[in-house]
């Protein structure tokens, strides 16, 4: 049987395969359903200081092959993360990531310090690609200065290891992926959302109450894979690919591209199942291929 | 518990855009309560995407049925499927509506409006499998939406029928029927499906009569397991307005806690 464990220098992971930030709720939700440490880890939904109430519904839209949302980071705060959730979760044996949310970079590093008294997080990843809470979804990984400064405030505020999210929604991704790195990022997540408008022509409204959302689903994979690829040959940190992940061949196909382990997100909400059937598809395609460890395939796209 | 099954259809029934499928589905049939939904995955392919909420329309034996209407193109591939189709159906999701022993002998109103009758059929069977008196009404714009007609008489409730135009049944909007029958009829409970309008003016009229209600929500779904947060609706309780999520913490709400979209 083909060794899956991947790893990240900063983590080991049993399997390549890590549950996405908000589509995998704060992991609970999925206990009755299957055992979570047959993940290689999970993201839990994004968090900020407080509670945050979310944007004004609907906040879904489906498109051919693609779902659009407008969530707009609904959430706990990390009070109550840290109270009600993290005790549970804290046992696992399996990577628990905290997803990390700031209105400004005084709160990215207020919830990173906060996150940082507790034991049971694996890593952060900072969420500074969510194109759901900002006007015209903007977000700080829009700009290699905005990436840089989060990266470096959160890096001094905690000295858990950090994965830095990224948007899809750039001109030039390597630019923002070493600003990342020079920053102090352990790594990368690429990508989050494409910044996306569904019309219903009828009443020539948005489709969504925010107007905008983002689009994710197997719609943008080929999109993501470009970006993974591009992005994992010119940084050094390992990259963690995303986008439209639906089976253990789009999972593979992330880590020929280049990513040294994958999130696997709106499959979920479709088959509540993916990530446990991806692993196991992983395995076998290893075994029927004669590979005997999987991290041998990551970055080997013949070009 | 939710449950993941492959459940083959036993039986389809089709009346213009309105179908009734029963599948086979001993588990999720015996754990299944009223107002309870299925997410059913109605294409094979990544396309559409999404699983469809659909109510949990009545259980019989070891199997389930789903009453729905045609209003895009997943209902629309749903009822293309035939005798022998598997379905992958997730389920029973969400809270039901509350069935409380003292409504034994009592006098239950029960309301559906076109596909909203979806629920309470099922509804309608348990408050009488507990003993209480449904009354059930039922209204849709013309006769022809009004496809399970025969089913409700058979059941042998007392029920009653309204059509917008008049074509069968009391004319007029289902609300206006439900409000005159209350002049004589004194329901301990109300619960109501259907077009948000309905729904809001049923709570206005409960609210007027003292009666309470539960209604059961529409809305279109990420993921069903209350882990997107798609569905998320403000919501009234405790004191406290936030957004709830349909899924999860409903559909059936109580009365009071719903704010209503009146646009």
């Amino acid at each position: 049987m083909a060794d899956l464990s991947v790893d990240l220098g900063f983590l080991k992971l049993k399997n390549p395969v890590i549950a996405a930030s908000g589509t995998f709720g704060y992991g609970l939700e999925f206990q009755p359903l299957y055992d979570l440490n047959l993940l290689g880890g999970f993201v839990v939904k994004g968090l900020y200081f407080g509670p945050r109430e979310g944007n004004p519904p609907p906040r879904l839209a489906e498109t051919p092959c693609g779902l659009i949302n407008s969530i707009g980071l609904q959430g706990i705060g990390v009070e109550a993360f840290c109270r009600e959730v993290l005790p549970p979760l804290a046992s696992l044996k399996t990577a628990l990531i905290a997803n990390i949310c700031g209105e400004d970079e005084d709160e990215y590093a207020r919830v990173a310090e906060y996150l940082s008294q507790y034991k049971g997080l694996a890593a952060l990843e900072l969420n500074i690609s969510c194109p759901n809470v900002r006007e015209g979804g903007k977000c700080p990984a829009q700009g290699t200065e905005a990436t840089y400064r989060t990266v470096k405030r959160v890096r001094q505020a905690s000295s858990l290891p950090l994965i830095t999210k990224l948007s899809p929604n750039v001109t030039d991704i390597i630019s923002i992926a070493l600003a990342a790195e020079e920053a102090g990022s352990q790594a990368i997540s690429l990508v989050n959302t494409f910044l996306a408008l569904a019309i219903d022509l009828e009443t020539r409204k948005p489709k969504l109450g925010h107007v905008l959302g983002g689009l994710s689903g197997p719609a943008i994979k080929p999109l993501a894979l470009r970006m993974v690829f591009e992005a994992s040959r010119k940084i050094k940190i390992p990259v963690i690919g995303l986008g439209g992940i639906f089976s253990a061949q789009d999972a593979l196909e992330f880590m020929v591209a280049g990513a040294s382990a994958v999130e696997v997100g709106t499959a979920n909400f479709v088959n509540p199942y993916a990530c446990p059937e991806i692993i196991k598809g992983m395995e076998n395609w290893a075994d029927q291929n004669g590979i005997k460890r999987i991290n041998e395939i990551v970055g080997t796209l013949r070009v | 518990m939710l449950l993941d099954r492959k459940a083959r259809i036993t039986k389809t029934e089709n009346w213009g855009s309105y179908f009734l499928i029963s599948l086979a589905t001993p588990d999720i049939a015996r754990q299944s309560q009223p107002g309870q939904f299925l997410m059913i995955k109605v294409s094979s392919s990544l396309q559409p995407l999404l699983r469809r909420p659909l109510s949990i329309h009545n259980r019989s034996g070891q199997e389930i049925e789903i009453f729905f209407q045609v209003t895009g193109e997943g209902t629309r591939l749903l009822g293309q499927k035939s005798p022998g189709d598997l379905l992958d159906i997730l389920g029973p999701c969400g809270h039901g509506f509350s069935l409380k022993p003292e409504f034994k002998g009592k006098e239950i109103f029960c309301i559906g409006g076109g596909r909203g009758l979806a629920p309470v059929y099922f509804l309608a069977r348990e408050l009488q499998t507990g003993g209480a008196r449904p009354i059930i009404f039922y209204g849709g714009q013309t006769l022809s939406d009004l496809p399970l007609k025969s089913r409700l008489e058979e059941a042998g409730w007392t029920t009653n029928f309204s059509t917008d135009d008049g074509s069968f049944g009391f004319r007029g909007l289902v609300t206006q029927l439900v409000e005159k029958e209350l002049k004589g009829r004194k329901p301990a409970f109300l619960f109501g499906c259907g077009p948000e309008a309905m729904m809001a003016r049923l709570a206005e009229i409960c609210q007027a009569a003292r009666l309470p209600a539960e209604f059961s929500l529409e809305s279109n779904m990420g993921c069903g397991l209350g882990v997107c947060w798609g569905c998320a609706r403000k919501i009234r309780k405790d004191g406290k307005t936030g957004y709830l999520r349909i899924c999860q913490d409903g559909p059936v709400f109580p009365a009071e806690e719903i704010i209503w979209d009146r646009d």
